[in-house]
């Protein structure tokens, strides 16, 4: 298992129910074991959890493994089946699941200037919220999931929040236009200013971050700045093992890579969805929390047996007090009809459709529907 | 012991929650089984009752914890802690629930709030 966050957790978890009882190698940079990051964005930054409670193990939980942890894996050599860390050392293995995830884009230049966070781990996070106590005017570049709750934790432990947007709507990408203003309409109901069709040209302060700079010539004047432009699969280390790449690990419908024996899961793997019929990466909990099931199984068979198709991806979002679901893919849909609620209450299902099939649904605040429409969903696109 | 509902009112594949202290669910299962748990996830604040009933197993409606209606136990992550389960039995085609006299197992900002704290 190279990896040791929710992916290579799971994976490590399905082997053993699956029930492999050999030698289990985990390895993992960071230096803690499995921790859950949605928290990071939510409630460990506005200080309600804290660091204990975000252990993905529980405290009983024996799996007889190996923890390599704080080491970093530098290549994988599929001759050998070995792999190969960055201390010298190298594992040999029958099977290797990679796991390594993403890593938080960065905007170029913002290096070593003070008060200049991402947030993807642990220690950003503690970072983060240090800086957070101290109040003040925060800017944060990227109006995505991550950069739309860090704005929402931060408004309400009472900061003065800017959010900046390159694209016109907020979150079109993953929710459609339609519906990506309507859940961006949140930062807005709650006293935030969000800038769109902003794009930034730098940040401007001696050691400190003073200001963000934009493409329009205006200066924003900031204490904090928060990057979050996305995340890139931390994959590098596998350049040179043959292993095919294609924006993260280019994996069929059950995991398997290119090379026999390894197989790829969570937020680095770029699975082939039989539904869409197209390769997506897919960056999201339950995905990285279900597929290891049968990317493991795939392992175990030698790849012998066929690939089901995963439930479509599904994901949740916590802003400004609102549960925002969604599952399936917006990309392909031409209609967007709202079911229930209003969408000016901030309080709405709203289901898209392609050729008047349904293919995703969005929820605020809406748990039971959702489920319903979630549930319809998986059964009517497999 | 509560009277919850009629049988012929919970449809196989339906839950139906009682507004109990903390709230109860009944389950119908697909193959025709009751089962009574208590509503609320031990992860966070969501309702069981809302979630996806497939088989023995229910999962929460927001981040996919799944839970044994046999037992209550967690087979699937976020939640750590199981939920109690309680007796279910139908008289005269009512539904009716016996409370487990254990103590729940709430997740943190419900158990602050039935508390009296802060939510
Ligand atoms: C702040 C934040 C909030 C989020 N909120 C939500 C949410 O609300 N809902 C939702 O659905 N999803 C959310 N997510 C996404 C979710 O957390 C991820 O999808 C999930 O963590 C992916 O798990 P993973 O194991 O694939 O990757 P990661 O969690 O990224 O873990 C990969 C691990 O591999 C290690 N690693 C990397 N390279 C190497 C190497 N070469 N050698 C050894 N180890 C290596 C890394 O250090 C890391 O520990 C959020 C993510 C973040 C960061
Ligand atoms: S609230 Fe049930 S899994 Fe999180």
């Amino acid at each position: 298992m190279v990896g040791a966050s929710l992916a290579g957790l799971s994976a490590a978890r399905s082997l053993r129910k699956q029930g492999y009882d050999g030698r289990l190698v985990v390895i993992g940079e960071e230096l803690h074991r499995p921790y859950d990051r949605p928290p990071l964005s939510k409630e460990f930054l506005a200080g309600i959890l804290g660091e204990a409670e975000l252990a993905l193990e529980s405290a009983d939980e024996d799996l007889a493994a190996e923890w390599l942890l704080g080491v970093r894996a530098t290549g994988l050599d599929h001759t050998e089946r070995a792999v190969r860390l960055a201390d010298g050392r190298e594992v040999r293995a029958d099977g290797v699941v990679i796991a390594t995830g993403a890593a938080a884009r960065t905007l170029p230049g913002s290096e070593g200037l003070a008060g200049v966070h991402t947030l993807r781990t642990l220690d950003d996070a503690r970072a983060l919220r240090g800086e957070l106590a101290e109040g003040g005017r925060l800017v944060v570049i990227g109006g995505g999931f991550i950069g739309a709750e860090v704005a929402s934790t931060a408004r309400a432990l009472g900061l003065d929040v800017t959010v900046v947007e390159a694209a016109p709507t907020p979150l079109a990408g993953p929710l459609g236009e339609a519906m990506g203003a309507v859940v961006s309409g949140l930062h807005t109901d709650h006293g935030v200013r969000l800038l769109c069709g902003a794009g930034v040209k730098g940040l401007s302060g001696e050691t400190r971050v003073d200001a963000v700079l934009l493409e329009d010539g205006r200066s924003i004047p900031a204490d904090i700045v928060v990057v979050g432009v996305g995340a890139r699969p931390c994959v590098e280390w596998l350049a040179g093992s043959g292993i095919a790449l294609d924006n993260g690990v280019k994996c069929g419908a059950d995991g398997r890579t290119s090379l026999a024996g390894v197989v790829a899961v969570g937020d680095c793997a770029n699975w082939y969805d039989p539904r869409t019929a197209a390769h997506r990466r897919v960056e999201h909990w339950t995905g990285a929390r279900e597929r290891p099931d049968a990317a493991v199984a795939t392992l175990l068979a030698g790849g012998a047996v066929e690939p089901g198709a995963p439930r479509p991806p599904y994901f949740w979002s916590d802003q400004y007090g609102v549960k925002i679901q969604f599952a399936g893919h917006a990309a392909g849909a031409d209609s967007v009809t709202i079911e229930a609620g209003a969408a000016d209450d901030r309080d709405v299902l709203a289901v898209y459709r392609r050729a008047g099939h349904p293919v995703a649904v969005l929820g605020m605040n809406q748990p039971r529907l959702f489920t319903r429409w979630r549930k319809q969903i998986a059964s009517t696109t497999s | 012991m509560i009277p919850a509902c009629r049988l012929e009112d919970l449809p196989r594949g339906e839950a139906h929650r009682l507004d109990v202290d903390p709230p109860v669910s009944v389950f119908h299962t697909d193959d025709g089984e009751l089962f009574a748990i208590d509503d609320t996830c031990t992860h966070q604040d969501a309702s069981l009752a809302d979630g996806w009933l497939e088989g023995c197993e229910v999962e929460c409606p927001l981040h996919a914890s799944k839970f044994d209606l046999r037992t209550g136990a967690v087979d699937s992550p976020p939640a750590k802690l199981p939920v109690r389960t309680h007796e279910v039995f139908v008289e005269d085609g009512m539904v009716y629930v016996r409370l487990s006299m254990d103590a729940p197992n709430l997740p943190p900002c419900v158990a602050a709030r039935l508390a009296g704290g802060p939510a």
